[in-house]
């Protein structure tokens, strides 16, 4: 026993998550990640949504088998779910048919455990979680809240010694998770959670503060761990406390700094663009933020955080956002702000059919993947092209949800410029009818 | 009431070679049943000591009684078969590739056909013995039961909530545990509500699996389905008032305690993460949770069922993913080459059964008959649509209607309507008109309701607030059906009447060809044609007509009614 005290609970070396492609090389989604949880601590990881932090998450539970690469927990290697290890998941995924309490029996249930036990047990992990008389409810009956506490409660029940955290609080509005986080914390703090370390995955950048002993930021595209911070308050922790608030500022610094060229593909493939994934971020979205930074109290330049707290976004919804604005040359993101161009500002300043122009003329700028569509639609005879094409070919850059968000993105975009017409059901790309007849 | 998509329209919509492998495996199956049956057959199987049915209604409540046992039994194998056959079709993804095509050629080949593979096999199984002629009865009724709710249970099965599944592995729950807690639960409502729908159309199939002719052998098992036949073959008319009038009753009890009790029950299985408003408690269900007797029963059988699912059982399973590993290419050709010998035995086999008595005409024959009964099936649906939808969309609209009117519709859907021949058989023989137009009829009279109910359940659907914006934009007459009402219901319309054509088919088995007494009426068609080959015990003319019938349904649903849905899905629905 005394040995694994100072034995790390899980070890991750060298690992890589790979899917593995007909066409092109391998899409890789975690690259060269090491990761060491020690007992006793908190540790989160940190990034945007397609980061791979997920996925590392599973592969520490043991559900996935990384591509390579080696897990060990307490030493020993990694080969399914290990017994000491509990999971909270995002959806909560309870199940609806079963009640508060045989939710919580479910794990151990599984381990065989005798009715006696369960009981006394179940009700522990419930009392202690605040769920107290709500035993026999079903998850339907309850609040999204109480429900993350069901979820909370089946974890702590086998009491595991390790507890992972799939973003548990993002489905939560935010009043109710930050009720959720200080309980949390305060039982970890009163060393009640039967948990000897907790790891935890969100895309919050102040969830990891607030919570994290340590704190892995993770790159996307593929995955990397791109820096390691730790976190040196001490619980309770507030959010308006400077040190904090500079601490969340560098995170967003951190988080939108450009990945380095070499992550860049061959240059061969850039013209044609379609080695950029881009979000699909509707064009009122884009106005809307355009105009935002333009008016006041912004005044052309936001702070992430500032802006972020005031839109009420997380950093998934405004990053992408962000880069959407820089990729079309409207903004331009710099350490952790949000800077509006001039011809974000000519935009901001123009009437409705003006903006329209400007933002054809930027889109045919920056995104060369719609001057490919509409190039392929003007070579063809009858003016249409199948997006089943351009699909694959993006899908041998990119992974097929990015892919697909791509297309879709083109699609929107494309089509509010009137650069070319989409029909849906035929998932074709075409030309409105008055184009075809000039083209004629 | 909830509605499901009927098994028939999902999943792939071109025919491919998947169907032919299927096509064959099944015929082949067949004709080896056949085979079997004969093989064992040394001893007359027309020895069966028929047990004389009376006509007698007093008799009426102990016919019923064996009728409705029928049922249970076969409800009790096709539940086991569910939960086996979708199950390894779901784990497997070999297994998989197999099952699913023939269980989509299994629900499309007319049930009635089989009675005379399955009356020869069971009858050879237990020669002179009645039991041979139960177990085919109930095999019949098996038939027309399983299939589709073996699919429901394979859908279900296939798209389990990631994140439970997840759960489930984490807190390392057995497969057998896995399959109680999540699996079962989660398929329950889908399997609940084809079971019922099964069991509403089971006793049109009870109905006539009872008095059966096959070749020189008959057999009568006591039952509604014999009585009936027994007063046809008399002229008996006030005999089948009588068991029309039992019939009512039978199923007015299965509908009130049992259809709606565990219709309303299953919504507890519903996957859904709001409390939604139901409507009011079913009474048996009431009478069940209130009353202590019932409670303890339940509580005693439930403690039985939760101790045995809660055993592990853990057999060694893999429960960590590898999305690296692909699946053997090696074991994958060698499964193919296994499939391909098997499919062109079968495929061998047939045309030996075949060729020794058919000839080319007679595909050609058999073909032509076909289309009469499509042309039949069409029209029919043609003119239930012109009566029923309009009906249909008035009682939607009104909530009132719709909740006096569903349930009769859901009922009468019920409603064996073999029993309801006799009557229009006989004005066909006193008013001496064509049968080949007016026997037409008797083919939709059992399933026009799946029309109606499913265009009420659309109509009563209907948005709210677009009807408002309809009335507001006083849109009104033509334009309000082609622009509003028709696109609003149009994937319920055909849900529902795709039900009702692939029992036309089925149903024409029995509605082409009628008799009273020493009088025999037949109208041209495929029915009838099936009919006659099965009442001569001409196995391969059944095997020719069950053949063509099985690819005249299988090519309408795939490139018709298939389509039609996902277009009708895609288009109506915002999002």
């Amino acid at each position: 026993m005394d040995q694994n005290v100072t034995q790390p609970l899980v070890t991750v070396r060298n690992c890589r998550q790979s899917y593995h492609k007909e066409a092109s090389a391998d899409l890789v989604v975690l690259d060269d990640v090491d990761l060491t949880l020690n007992e006793g601590e908190i540790v989160a990881l940190l990034g945007r949504s397609g980061s791979g932090k997920s996925t590392l998450l599973r592969i520490v539970s043991g559900l996935l088998k990384p591509t390579s690469g080696d897990v060990r927990w307490r030493g020993e290697p990694l080969r399914g779910p290990a017994p000491g290890v509990a999971m909270v998941f995002q959806s909560f995924a309870l199940f609806p048919w079963l009640t508060v309490q045989e939710n919580v029996e479910l794990g151990l249930e599984a381990l065989g455990v005798k009715k006696d036990e369960r009981d006394e047990r179940s009700e522990e992990a419930i009392d202690l979680i605040g769920l107290g008389g709500y035993d026999t409810a079903y998850p339907k009956e309850l609040s999204g809240g109480m429900r993350q506490r069901v979820g909370l409660a089946r974890a702590l029940v086998v009491h595991p010694d390790l507890l992972l955290m799939d973003e548990p609080f993002s489905a939560l509005d935010v009043l109710t998770a930050e009720t959720l986080r200080t309980d949390l914390i305060d039982l970890w703090m009163d060393k009640k959670l039967p948990v000897k370390s907790i790891l935890i995955v969100t895309h919050n950048i102040e969830e990891a503060v607030l919570m994290a002993d340590r704190i892995l930021v993770f790159s996307s595209n593929p995955g990397r761990v791109a820096h390691e911070l730790k976190v040196p308050f001490a619980h309770p922790r507030n959010r308006f406390d400077p040190a904090f608030r500079q601490m969340v500022d560098d995170i967003y610094g951190i988080m939108t700094r450009r990945a380095p060229k070499e992550v860049h593909v061959p240059a061969a493939a850039v013209p044609s663009g379609f080695a950029t994934p881009l979000h699909p971020v509707s064009t009122n979205l884009i106005s809307g933020l355009i105009e935002t930074l333009y008016g006041a109290p912004y005044q052309g330049r936001a702070d992430l955080p500032a802006l972020a707290a005031a839109l009420q976004y997380e950093v998934d919804d405004l990053l992408p956002l962000g880069e959407t604005l820089q990729l079309l040359g409207f903004a331009a993101l710099e350490e952790g702000d949000l800077i509006l161009s001039d011809i974000g500002k000519k935009f901001a300043d123009a009437e409705t059919e003006d903006r329209k122009e400007i933002f054809t003329e930027q889109l045919r700028a920056n995104v060369p993947l719609v001057n490919a569509i509409r190039t392929v639609i003007d070579q063809r005879s009858n003016h249409r092209a199948s997006a089943v094409r351009f699909r694959d070919e993006l899908e041998d850059h990119m992974s097929p949800e990015y892919a697909d968000e791509t297309l879709r993105a083109v699609i929107s975009w494309g089509r509010y410029a009137e650069i070319f017409e989409y029909d849906e059901e035929a998932q074709q790309f075409g030309l409105e009818e008055e184009d075809e007849e000039e083209e004629a | 009431m909830t509605n499901y998509t009927p098994t028939a329209l999902a999943g792939r919509r071109l025919p491919n070679r998947w169907d032919g492998v299927a096509l064959l495996l099944v015929m082949g199956l067949l004709i080896a049943l056949v085979d079997v049956g004969r093989g064992t057959i040394s001893t007359s199987i027309a020895t069966i000591q028929n047990s004389p049915i009376h006509l007698d209604p007093a008799y009426l409540p102990y016919y019923a009684l064996r009728s409705t046992a029928r049922m249970f039994a076969a409800l009790f194998f096709s539940l086991l078969f569910t939960l086996t056959y979708a199950t390894l079709a779901a784990k497997s993804r070999r297994a998989g590739m197999v099952l699913i095509p023939i269980l989509d050629i299994l629900q499309s080949v007319p049930i009635l056909g089989f009675l005379t593979f399955t009356t020869v096999f069971f009858l050879g199984l237990f020669p002179g013995k009645v039991l041979g002629a139960e177990l085919a009865s109930v095999f019949v009724i098996f038939t027309s039961q399983a299939w589709n709710m073996a699919f429901s249970f394979y859908q279900s099965l296939t798209t389990l909530p990631n994140d439970l599944q997840e759960a489930s592995r984490c807190f390392r729950l057995s497969p057998w545990q896995k399959f109680w807690r999540l699996d079962v639960p989660f398929a329950m409502p889908g399997l609940v509500w084809n079971t019922m729908l099964s069991m509403s159309g089971g006793w049109f199939f009870v109905v006539a699996s009872e008095a059966v002719t096959v070749g020189n052998t008959t057999f009568t098992l006591p039952g509604i389905g014999s009585y009936v036949a027994t007063a046809l073959e008399q002229e008996n008319l006030r005999a089948i008032f009588y068991a029309i009038i039992a019939m009512l009753v039978l199923i007015l009890l299965y509908d009130q305690l049992l259809f709606r009790p565990l219709v309303a029950w299953s919504a507890k299985f519903r996957f859904e993460t709001t409390a939604t408003a139901t409507g009011p408690e079913p009474w048996m269900l009431k009478v069940l949770r209130r009353t202590a007797l019932f409670q303890d029963i339940g509580d005693f059988l439930g403690g039985i069922m939760r101790s045995l699912t809660r055993l592990r059982l853990a057999l060694p399973a893999r429960t960590q993913i590898d999305e690296n590993q692909e699946p053997s290419k090696l074991v994958d050709g060698f499964w193919f080459i296994c499939i391909a010998l098997v499919a062109a035995y079968a495929g061998y086999r047939i045309v030996t059964f075949v060729s020794g008595t058919l000839h080319w005409s007679d595909v050609g024959t058999a073909v032509l008959m076909g289309g009469f009964t499509l042309l039949r099936v069409m029209v029919l649906m043609a003119i239930a649509a012109l009566i029923w939808v309009p009906i249909g969309v008035w009682i939607g609209l009104r909530p009132k209607a719709t909740r006096i009117a569903q349930p009769i519709a859901q009922f009468l859907a019920a409603f064996p309507a073999n029993l309801l021949f006799p009557p229009v058989v006989l004005a066909i023989v006193y008013f001496h008109v064509m049968p080949d137009i007016w026997l037409t009829p008797l083919m939709l009279i059992g399933t026009q309701w799946y029309v109606l109910f499913n265009v009420i359940a659309g109509a009563a659907a209907f948005p709210g607030d677009m009807k408002e914006a309809v009335a507001n934009f006083h849109i009104r007459g033509w334009l309000w059906w082609r622009k509003v009402m028709i696109p609003g219901i149009l994937p319920y319309f055909i849900t529902g009447a795709l039900t009702a054509s692939g029992g036309a088919w089925n149903a024409s088995i029995v509605a082409e060809v009628a008799s009273w007494g020493s009088t025999n009426l037949a109208a041209h068609g495929l029915g009838a044609y099936i009919a006659q080959a099965t009442a001569a015990g001409d196995t391969p003319r059944v095997v020719l007509g069950v053949v063509v019938m099985s690819c005249f349904v299988i090519f309408i649903n795939r490139i018709l009614w298939r389509p039609l849905y996902a277009y009708a899905t895609r288009r109506t629905t915002l999002g």
